[in-house]
């Protein structure tokens, strides 16, 4: 069957498609869009996270022929997505961590903006507030994870500015890591959050 | 395999009358699992996400009709005042991805001893409203389920409404698994105290091939209550009862020894369950006012 | 992979380049990560690609009387069907250590989900149909599955007619191997005991469940070769394990470490690498394969499950006088890294402590369960969970206060091991467990939350979390220690050595270094170390990470720590002798203009040559040119020796990495269910080269070791069969079950190793778990000799 829908702000069509295709099926392997990750096709895990007309869901468990017509965002997309959304832009500030901060690591915004350089590898890149804090807060791994947990965090820190800690793994919980042990997932997310509190104010919206 | 997209309900039902195999499919959360793991290989996928009215629900004077696909996510945001346990149990679904997909009318559809949502539709009191080209059935809960993974429904029926007692007393819902988020139940436990009725009702989850309710204990209890004079006077209940009220709980049950727990711990973890959201209810009753006004028995903030 | 990282932190002392060890620097694949472009194996995509699908057997043990692929091969779509009858050469074994392991199996199956046949086909679909058209007759056979059954004198033998190295001196021709170590005279010393405790304790099958599945690429070419994209540990194991069955000549079967979603240690066997490049070959076209979760599970080795028998005495004043036990792994099919996994499980069973009289035996038997190998602690894991089981039981025989018992016992620099090699480098046991127990325990009843309207409970602080099992009804806090050792590297005897290519060259003015490696990065976040030991040996600031390939000389396994420590010390190695050149073209070319060249000692720092009193000679640009520095060398730490197979004495590992860690649980005593409300860990790692990737894996590590001690395991069935080989109940910690996991971290330099490092990833894997269960008995005041507990040990049911 041939399936119509939105990518990413994006019109997409996929042909052929097998009726037992997941969304997730389509969007790796006819769109050109592998960032959601396949993990365990059974919503056990969080790595296909996506937005389907703006709702956190796993791709793993949409039919392909349920998407007609309809919004998907991806971690593809999550950058774009975020910057519409707000009026400013993230401020890709970045820095590395000492080792005592390290041990007890917690959310600063203004630590990050001390830092001097802010760059990072993959110049050019202009990262959602969420991306950019899982990569200060030593967040990511090996990264399979990453996608989903980006595109939950995100919907969190849009429908609750200031979660608590409680509410963060709360969210978060359909997210499965193998590598971190979650404390640094937190701290991005907290970080993102208070990035975003901050700029926010910045800018008096 | 074909993909069937019905645009509304009766085209719905003319689908599922001229293909009986078809296997509906609404949020997907059961159905994708076994077509991805090869269990399962329909020859008709009849999708019901474009059939406005199964998301819908209203809330009568009596009931709430709930629409067969309206995700658990906004049964919690919205309905948790008219339906407590099933707002309790539906928190304890899968995981927020799996919330915002999951609804009632996939897990009686699927029938499952575990599914989340039976021990609260069970103890609040429900009918399942289920309809074909022939006409429509409406099925007291109790009666829904037949068997294992096997319910009362025809091949060219679908559920469309699950009506639901609104509820008029405090109502609590309590799963065992053996991680903290996104895991099926080991075994559940539901309860609903009707004062109006004096009556008290109850469900168990995963203990028996079907979801049932604890009729025995049910009945004990209410006896007791109601001859104890507790409804009106709002005193605490006798260890005593309660204690009973466990025993018969437990006694319910009729478990199997599986990979997600022994018989043995099934038999008892309903009984200590039945122990404490009985406890929580009735402080909830005994506190609220015997008004009845609040219907969270020590409503978790969560 | 693998961009140019420029990184912005302050300075550290000794070095005036930014982003060099030391620093917490970014990781260079960071960026791609988190936007999803960064590649792992199974996004790997050609135009024309096949897809591959594996026929696995539904019996843990039967005999395979006949296949039939004349349906399959019918279907429309379908390109190729392959049994064991179509493998090109006389190579149809594997392995990482004994090739006993069939590429599809032959006349026999051995274990449930042992590969049978392969499809290669146009969709997954069409393949997996395929698939089931394959008539396969089995004819089930007796089914051994413990010690008893392996070792009975009728057992049906997994593999008759061994000829490895270690059928010489087993007991039993299904036993893999067998490493006794005694030392002292334990009857004099037991003698000497006032208290006496034994126990047989038991751990449960743990699967590493990486997130990413088995999966790769293989790409037919021109050459008669293949190229093959996959996620793996150790690149040139798989190579020289490839190459024979395809008959190709190792330079034609090129490999590419694509992106790893994970591995400790599940990825140190082969998985669908011959399979991929087997049909690929056949088809003419790129073949990729993916495992999805339920085949994973039966797709990699897992670690092994153990009995291990344990007798401790003391005097009454808390001296360990003598120590025996005897360890059993289950191997299951195939021997995988059976005889290495005993070796460690041996040679570290004592634990960190000081005891001279010892009676050791540790056996991996070859079973009809699922094949076990590595995974992160190897070996370790299991013997710590038995000895820390048995100090709090000594502890609680004595009187005495647990912790008090561990640090009195404590090994230190200069104790000698049972195998008689001496601990030649820090070993701060006592101070680790010290720091844990001198840290403030978390608040009690953190589930309650008062407010004007009372007292409110949240249930995800509580045991059972969003399940509301409990709103503080038979909650009861325990509080618990454990402590454990783990060897770093690859041990007896065997030839450990890195590869590294470092290659400094000018581009647009800057010194740019780059280094090439095959080392798997599978997380570990070794590619960020290597750009900063490049940067501090070199002195520059612009480090590019090649992709890790077979083009380059092997980097060894990332896995028993050693990355860092061989890899890492290659890196330091190649670096160093780029730097001899650099500064040798610089005496040539501008020696003249300062007599500094002849006379100081040199550096690179900042892009520039210094002398030690910090004087610039020149810029590095200045002194390359045109030229182009490309060194690649090999490192190796120094040699260790096999253990004596009568009395396990020998010089058998490289270095030791000690962990502690202490548990604060919640347990609700009447449902069983339990909430780790903290897990605090102190570790030394030497140097923390990375001190955000160190914490990073001390808390990853800790969490692994905590889903063992309450929630992980393959369930397997006395036939054999995998009982919950899925996600749905294979159960690994969510968020809502990991607690807060403090680190502290202690650097008290190796003087053997590169800038004092002590390899880190495993040794937290090992303490969380008896720590966790530790607390779990003082909260109940039960014995629990077997991880994962469940609710029914806790409640008797």
């Amino acid at each position: 069957m041939r399936v119509n829908f939105r990518v990413n702000g994006r019109p997409h069509e996929a042909d052929d498609v097998w009726e037992g295709e997941s969304l997730l099926y389509v969007l790796r392997e006819r769109m050109g869009l592998p960032g959601s990750k396949n993990a365990c096709e059974q919503g056990e895990c969080g790595s296909c996270t996506v937005r389907l007309d703006g709702v956190p869901v796993c791709a793993c468990l949409v039919a392909a022929g349920q998407v007609e017509g309809r919004e998907v965002v991806t971690v593809e997309g999550l950058a774009n997505f975020a910057k519409d959304r707000a009026a400013g832009c993230a401020g890709g500030a970045c820095g590395g961590t000492d080792l005592n901060a390290a041990r007890q690591w917690e959310a600063d915004p203004e630590r990050a903006e001390r830092a001097d350089d802010g760059a990072v590898s993959g110049a050019g890149a202009e990262l959602s507030t969420v991306q950019q804090a899982f990569i200060d807060a030593g967040a990511v791994q090996c990264g399979f994870c990453t996608p989903g947990l980006l595109v939950a965090a995100d919907e969190l820190i849009e429908r609750n500015p200031q979660p608590s800690d409680a509410d963060i793994r709360e969210a978060l919980s359909g997210n499965l890591c193998r590598c971190t042990g979650y404390e640094k997932i937190l701290d991005a997310v907290r970080l993102a959050a208070a990035r975003e509190e901050s700029q926010t104010a910045g800018t008096g919206a | 395999m074909d993909f069937l997209r019905p645009a509304g309900w009766e085209e719905a039902l003319a689908a599922k009358a001229e293909h009986p195999t078809a296997v509906p499919i609404a949020g997907g959360t059961d159905v994708m699992v076994e077509l991805n793991f090869d269990h399962r290989r329909p020859e008709y996928l009849l999708d019901l996400n474009r059939v406005t009215e199964l998301h819908e629900w209203e809330v009568g004077e009596e009931n709430v009709r709930l629409g067969a696909s309206v995700p658990y996510s906004r049964i919690i945001d919205h309905l948790r005042t008219e339906l407590p346990g099933l707002a309790l149990a539906g928190h304890t679904v899968g995981s927020p991805q799996i919330r915002n997909r999951g609804s009632v009318g996939g897990n009686l559809g699927a029938a499952s001893p575990a599914g989340d949502s039976h021990p609260a539709l069970l103890s609040a009191g429900t009918e399942v409203e289920v309809e074909s080209v022939r006409g429509t059935r409406f099925i007291p809960v109790e009666e829904f389920f037949t068997g294992v993974k096997r319910n009362a429904l025809a091949a060219d029926e679908l559920i469309k409404t699950v009506h639901i007692k609104k509820a008029t007393g405090p109502q609590q819902f309590s799963k065992v698994g053996t991680r903290n988020a996104m895991v099926i139940a080991v075994c559940a436990f539901g309860i609903a105290l009707h004062p109006e009725t004096r009556t008290v009702r109850t469900g168990i989850g995963s203990a028996a091939p079907t979801p049932l309710r604890a009729t025995a204990a049910e009945e004990f209890l209410s006896a007791a209550l109601t001859d104890g004079g507790f409804w009106e006077s709002g005193k605490t209940i006798t260890p005593s009862i309660a204690r009973q009220f466990a025993e018969l709980a437990s006694g319910a049950c009729n478990p199997i020894d599986d990979v997600r727990g022994s018989a043995r711990y099934r038999r008892h973890a309903v009984g200590i369950m039945a122990r404490r959201t009985l406890g929580w209810t009735w402080d909830a009753y005994r506190t609220g006012g015997l008004g009845t006004r609040t219907t969270e028995g020590g409503a978790p903030c969560a | 992979m693998g961009g140019v990282t420029r990184t912005p932190t302050n300075l550290t002392q000794g070095s005036a380049t930014k982003g060099g060890i030391g620093e917490s620097t970014l990781r260079p694949d960071g960026t791609l990560k988190v936007t999803g472009e960064f590649a792992y194996s199974s996004d790997m995509w050609h135009e024309d690609m096949l897809w591959g699908y594996t026929l696995r057997s539904p019996h843990a043990h039967a005999e395979i009387r006949s296949i039939d692929t004349s349906a399959a091969l019918a279907q429309a779509g379908v390109h190729a069907v392959l049994t064991y009858d179509d493998l090109p050469t006389e190579v149809k074994n594997y392995g990482l250590e004994i090739q006993d392991t069939p590429v599809l199996a032959h006349g026999r199956v051995r274990h449930h989900g042992e590969p049978v046949a392969i499809v290669a086909a146009d969709h997954p679909e069409t393949a997996r149909r395929a698939a089931e058209k394959i008539r396969v007759d089995y004819a089930p056979l007796p089914v051994v599955h413990d010690e008893a059954t392996a070792t009975a004198e009728d057992a049906p033998l997994l593999h008759p007619g061994r000829d490895d190295h270690h059928a010489g001196h087993v007991p039993h021709p299904n036993v893999v191997h067998r490493q006794p170590i005694v030392r002292g005279d334990v009857e004099a010393a037991r003698a000497r005991a006032d208290v006496i405790v034994s126990g047989e304790y038991e751990v449960g099958m743990q699967d590493q469940a990486f997130l990413g599945p088995e999966s790769g690429l293989a790409v037919p070419a021109e050459d008669g070769g293949v190229d093959l994209y996959v996620a793996t540990q150790w690149l040139h194991s798989d190579l020289r394990q490839i190459a024979p069955v395809l008959g190709l000549p190792e330079e034609k079967v090129r490999m590419t470490l694509s992106g790893v979603g994970g591995a400790f240690g599940g990825r140190e066997d082969l998985s669908m690498q011959i399979h991929g490049c087997l049909l690929a070959l056949r088809t003419g076209k790129p073949v990729k394969i993916v495992y999805n979760r339920f085949e994973s599970f039966f797709g990699h080795v897992h670690r092994h499950p153990a009995k291990l028998w344990y007798e401790h005495g003391a005097t009454r004043d808390g001296r360990i006088t003598h120590m025996k036990c005897r360890i059993v792994l289950d191997g299951g099919a195939y021997a995988s890294a059976s005889p290495a996994v005993v070796g460690n499980a041996s040679s570290l069973s004592v634990g960190p402590y000081v005891i001279d009289d010892v009676e050791i035996e540790a056996v991996a038997l070859y079973t009809n369960n699922p094949p076990c190998g590595a995974m992160r602690g190897f070996g370790a894991v299991q013997a710590c969970f038995a000895y820390e089981s048995q100090m709090d039981k000594l502890a609680a025989e004595l009187g005495m206060d647990a912790v008090e018992l561990r640090r009195l016992n404590a090994m230190s620099q200069g104790t000698i091991m049972p195998t008689g090699q001496e601990v030649d480098s820090p070993a701060p046991v006592a101070e680790l467990l010290r720091r844990v127990k001198a840290l403030p325990l978390p608040p009690e009843k953190q589930w309650e939350s008062g407010d004007t309207a009372g007292t409110s409970v949240d249930v995800r602080a509580l045991p059972g979390g969003l399940s509301n099992t409990t709103h503080g009804e038979g909650v009861v806090r325990g509080v618990g220690y454990a402590v454990g050792i783990k060897n770093v590297g690859f041990s007896e005897g065997f030839d450990d050595y890195s590869t590294a290519r470092v290659r400094l060259s000018v581009v647009g003015g800057e010194p740019v270094a780059m280094v090439h490696t095959a080392m798997a990065e599978v997380g570990q976040g070794g590619v960020t170390v290597h750009a900063q030991i490049a940067r501090t040996e070199l002195g520059v600031t612009h480090v590019t990470i090649h992709p890790a390939d077979t083009r380059v000389g092997s980097a060894g396994s990332t896995s028993a720590s050693r990355q860092t420590y061989v890899t890492g010390g290659a890196v330091k190695h190649t670096c160093e002798a780029v730097r001899e050149k650099v500064l040798e073209l610089g005496r040539a070319k501008l020696g003249t203009y300062h007599p500094a060249w002849a006379t100081a000692e040199l550096l690179l720092e900042g892009g520039k040559v210094v002398t030690d009193g910090g004087e610039v000679l020149a810029g590095i640009a200045d002194v390359l040119e045109d030229e182009v520095v490309d060194i690649e060398l090999e490192w190796r730490h120094r040699p260790t020796e096999a253990f004596d197979l009568r009395t396990g004495q020998g010089q058998g590992h490289v270095q030791y990495s000690f962990a502690a860690h202490r548990a604060v649980v919640e347990v609700d005593t009447e449902l069983g269910l339990v909430k780790v409300i903290e897990l605090a860990c102190a570790q030394d790692v030497g140097k923390a080269l990375n001190p955000q990737s160190v914490v990073g894996q001390i808390q990853g590590g800790t969490t692994q070791g905590l889903g063992l001690a309450v929630m992980e395991e393959i369930v397997v069935d006395t036939d054999g069969k995998v009982r919950n080989p899925s996600f749905t109940d294979y159960l690994i910690p969510t968020i809502l079950d990991t607690p807060t996991i403090p680190v502290d971290v202690l650097e008290l330099a190796d003087p053997n190793a590169p800038y004092g490092l002590r390899g880190m990833g495993e040794a937290p894997t090992l303490s969380s778990t008896p720590a966790v269960v530790s607390a779990i008995r003082a909260a109940t005041g039960l014995a629990l000799r077997r991880v994962p507990v469940r609710p029914e040990h806790l409640t008797g049911t």
